[in-house]
C-alpha cells in the first residue's frame, strides 16, 4: 500500500505526532551521520572497511523503533544506523570509527564492530551470517530466564544463502525463540544481485521451509515497516514465535567506501532515489500538517549540529594507550 | 578417595556445577535422551530436564553460536561437540565469535562458555574421525585450552572451566574415558593455567598432555628399569601455556622430549620446544626431541594406524637416543 492511501490507518497505529517526528528525525540523523562518515573517510579520519546505510533508513528505523530498551539487536558490519536507532550515542559511534578510546568498542573494533551493552546493541559482526546463531542463543537465554524480551537479528540478502541462516531459522522455530530475523534486502551482496545468488528471489519465502511466519514489506516506507514489525515483535514476545521479515530496500552508495559501483545501472540507482524514504515521509508529515517545511529544515539543522558535535568529540578524543594493547583479550587480565 | 573413570569424573563435574549454578546448561547432539555419544552426560537430562540438557540438531555452527549468544545474555553454557572432528564446520563461531567478541567490543562483554571436544585416534575410525586439534585452538588469543589426562584433573579442570569467564576449549580423548583413578569428592578445583610434574625424575623431561600423558607415564616406568630417570610434566594447560614446571625441570635434566597425538608440524611440541629454546637454551645438553602423530590422514588399516600414533616404545627409544644410552 502507498503511504498516501493509508494515512488514517497508519495514524491510528502511530497516532502520536511526536513519535512520527521522532521516526523522521532518526532517519535523518542516520542519513546525515552516514554522509559525514563518507566525508571523514575521504579525509582518512576513518580507516578499514566502511559500509554505509544511506538509502536503508526507513528499514532500519521502522524495525528497530518497534523494540523496547531491554530488547536485543544483533547486526552485521553495515550497522552504524542500526546502532543509532537502538539509542547508541552518535558521539561514541563516530569516535569508534575514528579508532578512539572513547568509541563504543574503545577503538578495538572500528566501523564493523560497534557494541553497546547497556543499549543492548549486541554488536556488529563482519562475517556474513555469523550473528544469527548468536541471536538464537540470546533468544534461548531469554526463554531460559523467562524474560519478556525479544531479539532482533539484522542481516543482508546475501546472508540468506549461508548455512548459519538456515541452522538459525530451524532452531528458532524448533525451540520457539523470541527472535525477529530481518533481511535488509538492498538487492545486492557486494556486486552480486539477489537473482544471481539465490534460487528463491522472494527471500521471505525461505521462512516457509521452517514453518515460520514470513513477511515482505516495502523497506522504503517507514510506517509500513514499523507496522509489520510491531506485529512480529509482539508475536515473538507474547507467543515466542519467531519470524522472518524481508524489507525491500536499496543502498545508494557502493557496497563499501572502496566500491566503484560498476555492476548496476545509473538509471536503477536514480529510480530508487526517487522513492527516497526520508523525502516521502517528509512529504507525508507536511501533507498531514504534522510538520511544516520550516520544522523539517530546523530539524535538519539540529541533526547536522549533532553530527558535527560527534565529529568534534571523536576528533578531540584520545587514542587508545599503547600499553593497553593486550587489555580485554581475556576477562581475567592475568591470562592476557 | 573414590576411584572413578574419566567419563564418570566428567559426569560428576557437570552434575555438581549444574546443582551449584542454575545458569549452567548443557547443549549438544544426543547428549540428553541418548545419554551422550560417550555417555559423559549420562542421566543428566533425567535429573535436570530438557531445558538444561538441550538436545540439538546436527548443526555444529548453531550449537557453538547458541552457546555464545546465551553466554552473552548471562548463562553459562557447556557445549559438547560429538567429536572434535565436527568442530571444523563451527570454527567461525569458535574463532571469529567466541575468541574475538570480548576484545573487538572493547571489553564490553564476556563469553563464558565451555566447549567439550572428544577427539584423538586409535580406534580404526580413519581420516575423518581421528583428529587432534588442540594446537589449532591454542593458537588463538581469547581462547583458553586445557587437555587433562587423569580423572582427578578431568573433574577439577571441568569445574574450573565452567566457572571461568572466558571461552574454554576442553579437550577430551576418546581413548581415555575408561581410565580410572582417584577423584576427590565435591569441591575439587584444578586451575586452568598450571601445568604439573606428574612423576619426578632427573635425567630427561617428558612433556605430554591428555592420552599421551598416560603413555609418557607408562614409558617412564620402563625407563626406570633401563636406568633412566624421567620427569613427566603434564601439559594439561595449553593456553595460557604454563611453562614454569617445564623450564624448572629442563634446568635439572638438560634434556626434553615432547609427546603429542596430533601432527608434528606447527604442533604443541613445536611451541613447547621453542619456549624451551627461548628460556633455557643454555641448560640443554641436546636439541629437544619431538614425538608426534605421523603426518598422514589417519589410515583405517590397524597396522598402519598403529604406526601413525606415538606409543610407549617411541618414547623409550627417543629417550635412550637422546641420552646416548641405546
Ligand atoms: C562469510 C563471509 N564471506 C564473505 C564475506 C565478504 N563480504 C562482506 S559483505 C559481503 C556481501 C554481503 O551482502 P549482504 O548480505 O546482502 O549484505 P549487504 O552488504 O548488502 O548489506 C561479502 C561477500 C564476509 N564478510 N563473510
Ligand atoms: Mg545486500
Amino acid at each position: 500500500m502507498k503511504l498516501d492511501q493509508r494515512p488514517t490507518e497508519t495514524a491510528r497505529v502511530l497516532s502520536d505526532k511526536s513519535t512520527l517526528l521522532k521516526l523522521y528525525r532518526e532517519m535523518l540523523l542516520i542519513r546525515r551521520f552516514e554522509e559525514k562518515t563518507a566525508e571523514m573517510y575521504q579525509m582518512a579520519k576513518i580507516g578499514g572497511f566502511c559500509h554505509l546505510n544511506i538509502g536503508e533508513e526507513a528499514t532500519i528505523v521502522g524495525t528497530v523503533s518497534a523494540l523496547r530498551k531491554e530488547d536485543y539487536v544483533y547486526s552485521n558490519y553495515r550497522e552504524h544506523g542500526h546502532a543509532i536507532a537502538k539509542g547508541v550515542d552518535a558521539k561514541a559511534i563516530m569516535a569508534e570509527l575514528f579508532g578512539k578510546e572513547t568509541g563504543t568498542s574503545h577503538g578495538r573494533g572500528g566501523s564493523m564492530h560497534l557494541f553497546d551493552h547497556d543499549r543492548r546493541f549486541f554488536g556488529g559482526y563482519a562475517i556474513v551470517g555469523e550473528a544469527l546463531p548468536l541471536a538464537c542463543g540470546t533468544g534461548y537465554a531469554i526463554r531460559y530466564q523467562d524474560k519478556p524480551e525479544v531479539v532482533m537479528s539484522m542481516f543482508g540478502d546475501g546472508a540468506t544463502n549461508i548455512g548459519a541462516f538456515h541452522e538459525s531459522l530451524n532452531v528458532a522455530k524448533l525451540w520457539k525463540l523470541p527472535v525477529v530475523f530481518v533481511i535488509i534486502n538492498n538487492q545486492y551482496g557486494m556486486g552480486t544481485a539477489v537473482s544471481r545468488a539465490s534460487a528463491v528471489t522472494e527471500l521471505w519465502k525461505k521462512a516457509l521451509a521452517y514453518d515460520m511466519t514470513g513477511e515482505r514489506v516495502d523497506g522504503m516506507d517507514v510506517l509500513a515497516v514499523r507496522q509489520v514489525t510491531d506485529r512480529l515483535v509482539a508475536q515473538a514476545r507474547d507467543q515466542h514465535e519467531p519470524s522472518l521479515l524481508e524489507c525491500v530496500t536499496y543502498r545508494y552508495r557502493g557496497h563499501s567506501m572502496s566500491d566503484p559501483d560498476t555492476y548496476r545501472g545509473k538509471q536503477e540507482v536514480t529510480e530508487w532515489k526517487e522513492r527516497d524514504s526520508i523525502l516521502k515521509f517528509g512529504e507525508y508529515l507536511k501533507r498531514e500538517r504534522l510538520a511544516s517545511d520550516r520544522d523539517l529544515e530546523a530539524m535538519d539543522v539540529e541533526v547536522m549540529a549533532e553530527v558535527d558535535a560527534a565529529v568534534k568529540f571523536a576528533d578531540e578524543s584520545p587514542e587508545p594507550d599503547p600499553k593497553d594493547l593486550f587489555r580485554d583479550v581475556y576477562a581475567d587480565e592475568a591470562a592476557s | 578417595m573414590p576411584i572413578l573413570s574419566i567419563r564418570d569424573a566428567l559426569n560428576q563435574a557437570l552434575r555438581e556445577e549444574m546443582q551449584r549454578d542454575p545458569n549452567v546448561f548443557l547443549l549438544g547432539e544426543d547428549i540428553g535422551l541418548y545419554d551422550g555419544s560417550f555417555k559423559v552426560t549420562r542421566g543428566l537430562m533425567k535429573e535436570f530436564g530438557e531445558k538444561r540438557v538441550l538436545d540439538t540438531p546436527i548443526a555444529e555452527e548453531i550449537i557453538v553460536g547458541t552457546a555464545i549468544g546465551a553466554a552473552m545474555a548471562g548463562l553459562r553454557p557447556v557445549a559438547e561437540m560429538m567429536t572434535v572432528n565436527f568442530i571444523m564446520v563451527a570454527m567461525d563461531q569458535v574463532v571469529n565469535a567466541a575468541a574475538h567478541i570480548r576484545y573487538m567490543f572493547g571489553g564490553g562483554i564476556k563469553v563464558p562458555i565451555v566447549i567439550r571436544t572428544p577427539g584423538g585416534g586409535g580406534h580404526q575410525l580413519a581420516a575423518q574421525h581421528s583428529h587432534s586439534h588442540e594446537n589449532w585452538f591454542a593458537h588463538v588469543p581469547g581462547l583458553k585450552v586445557v587437555a587433562p589426562g587423569t580423572p582427578a584433573d578431568a573433574k577439577g579442570m571441568l569445574k574450573s572451566a565452567i566457572r571461568d569467564d572466558n571461552p574454554v576449549m576442553f579437550v577430551e580423548n576418546e581413548g581415555t574415558y575408561a581410565v580410572k583413578g582417584e577423584v576427590p569428592d565435591g569441591e575439587h578445583l584444578v586451575p586452568l593455567d598450571k601445568n604439573e610434574v606428574k612423576r619426578p625424575g632427573d635425567d630427561v623431561t617428558i612433556c605430554a598432555h591428555s592420552r599421551m600423558l598416560l603413555v609418557a607415564l607408562d614409558a617412564a616406568k620402563d625407563l626406570e628399569q633401563l636406568g633412566i630417570s624421567a620427569e613427566v610434566v603434564d601439559m594439561r594447560a595449553l593456553r595460557p601455556l604454563d611453562m614454569a614446571p617445564v623450564i624448572e625441570s629442563v634446568r635439572k635434566t638438560g634434556h626434553a622430549i615432547t609427546v603429542e597425538e596430533g601432527w608434528r608440524s606447527f604442533g604443541v611440541g613445536a611451541e613447547i620446544a621453542a619456549r624451551i629454546y627461548e628460556e633455557a637454551f643454555d641448560d640443554l645438553d641436546a636439541p629437544v626431541a619431538r614425538i608426534a602423530g605421523a603426518e598422514v590422514p589417519t589410515p583405517y588399516n590397524k597396522r598402519l594406524e598403529k604406526l601413525a600414533f606415538p606409543a610407549k616404545a617411541d618414547v623409550i627409544v627417543t629417550a635412550r637416543a637422546l641420552l646416548g644410552k641405546n
